[in-house]
């Protein structure tokens, strides 16, 4: 069982050295990286916009519902929001959603190449199939930050909503909550977390559906697996920079 | 013409390939036959370097593969044209885009080269009002002819093809077998054809390969077989009621 861990680990560095060997044509490349940015950031957008609002509005709720103690200022609700959002709501946890919805399409995409023997056409033609089909998502994830960002700013914006119409503060006191003890380094943190969270969504995935083997069945299977590695890795990931960033 | 050497290949314990020698000529269509689990598919990925060869060589006009650096590996392999059993078209484009994409990957063509030399493998397989098509959009036989059109338009020196007429109709098989045939001669193209279909040892088979459980128990051309006392050849190919009537009746015709 270890050494069948290990072995994929191996596997999987292995497949990153690879990605980079052979480079396709720009001409060609510059056209995958559009349809992947289309495909992976664009159409993420919705449901990340959707789940950020009214995450941000719940956190905001649940926060001024705890705050029972009337000697603790309203504008916690705001600071509370602010840091629930940038520090883990964004990075982290649309990263998971992110490992489901993209990580599922990467896998199961890639998966179907490799059952219709797509990917071996490419390689009996002399194509770095790694470097075709992984680089332009890789690429297209250097644009994943600007989702966060986005997710971010709507967060608060939906925290700021539900404070302000649901009657829990004043839009004074959000605002000066969200401004309270402000940490530029925060951001810096949630974006490095962002750019590693990227790699890792579009890399694992695409390494279960490269290296699958069997049928649609199989399809269906990796992309589960998928899932559930890709989100572990993330957890890990986010504690280690956590505790190497922030402590 | 394509030069096979004492080839063997093993998958853990089993060993699928025992010592195959054989030469495909240019300009003919040679095809490798032989029962399900024989080593055909194995013999065929090893041609294409899919698989590496466990002992023995594989020499592309005097090239031997396991010689060549990467990038002449790389360089080989633009030279060879291969149409897989499901057809392996890429689902995210046209017909147009999917003939034309060796010559986008490996050329310097402009977009309106690149046009023209599409169009004409596209109507050299005589494939109608289908450019702008997705290959789901199109019939199992359609999409062999775009298979066959993405594998010669850059001009291969070796054309692989694995099982091409398997889930067609009788009737399209013979026209995807004849056409396969067609364009070897044409252009002078050493093909492989990974087939158990004995209608098309009898149409295209100008050299026929026999293997059974891994090694080569036979080989001759299309007229050959049905004369040999090949046990091994004689029980796959007259399995079929259809082949045993006609040799009832080529020996009447004898007596």
């Amino acid at each position: 069982m270890l050494v069948r861990y290990l072995s994929q680990i191996g596997r999987y560095f292995l497949m990153l050295r690879e990605i980079f060997k052979n480079p396709t044509k720009w001409s060609v490349m510059r056209q995958l990286i559009f349809k992947e940015i289309d495909d992976l950031i664009i159409d993420s957008l919705g449901i990340v916009c959707f789940i950020s609002f009214f995450v941000g509005g719940v956190v905001s709720i649940q926060t001024a519902l705890n705050l029972t103690n009337p000697l603790i200022p309203k504008y916690l609700i705001g600071f509370a929001t602010r840091q629930s959002v940038i520090l883990e709501f964004a990075p982290t946890f649309i990263s998971i959603i992110m490992a489901g919805k993209m990580g599922s399409f990467i896998t199961s995409s890639i998966g179907t190449m490799r059952v219709t023997e797509q990917i071996d056409a490419l390689e009996v033609m002399g194509v770095n199939s790694l470097n075709y089909l992984v680089f332009p998502k890789l690429m297209a994830l250097l644009l994943y930050p600007f989702v966060i960002g986005i997710s971010m700013f709507l967060g608060i914006l939906g925290g700021w909503i539900a404070s302000v119409y649901g009657g829990f503060a004043s839009s004074n006191e959000f605002i000066t909550g969200i401004q309270q003890e402000f940490i530029p380094f925060h951001i810096s943190y949630a974006f490095i977390k962002t750019f590693v969270f990227a790699f890792l969504l579009a890399t694992i995935p695409s390494f279960h559906g490269y290296y699958m083997k069997g049928g649609a069945l199989e399809v269906g299977k990796a992309s589960t697996v998928s899932f559930v590695w890709t989100s572990v890795t993330i957890i890990l990931t986010n504690y280690i920079i956590t505790q190497l960033l922030l402590t | 013409m394509i030069e096979v050497k004492d080839v063997e290949k093993s998958f853990g314990e089993s060993k699928v390939l025992k010592g195959i020698s054989t030469v495909f000529d240019a300009g003919k269509t040679n095809l490798i036959i032989g029962q399900s689990g024989s080593g055909k598919t194995v013999l065929l990925k090893s041609l294409l370097g899919i698989h590496m060869p466990d002992k023995g060589t594989i020499s592309f006009d005097g090239r031997i593969y396991s010689h060549l650096t990467p990038d002449e590996k790389r360089a080989l392999r633009t030279e060879i044209g291969m149409v897989f059993q499901g057809s392996a078209l890429f689902d995210s484009m046209t017909v147009e885009e999917n003939v034309g994409f060796p010559l986008k990957m490996f050329t310097d063509k402009s977009a309106a080269e690149i046009k023209e030399r599409v169009n004409f493998v596209i109507n050299r397989v005589n494939l109608v009002d289908a450019n702008h098509k997705k290959p789901s959009e199109i019939s199992g036989g359609m999409q062999k002819r775009v298979a066959i059109a993405r594998a010669i338009v850059n001009n291969p020196k070796y054309l692989f093809c694995d099982e091409p007429n398997s889930g067609l109709d009788p009737k399209t098989a013979i026209v995807i077998d004849n056409l396969i045939h067609e364009i070897t001669v044409e252009y002078n193209i050493t093909t492989v054809v990974n087939t158990h279909d004995m209608n098309s040892v009898m149409e295209i088979g100008d050299k026929i390969v026999f293997l059974k459980e891994g090694v080569l128990a036979w080989e001759g051309t299309k007229k050959e077989i049905f004369k040999t006392d090949n046990e091994a050849v004689t029980d796959f190919v007259y399995s079929s009621n259809l082949f045993k009537k006609i040799r009832k009746s080529q020996n009447k015709e004898d007596v």
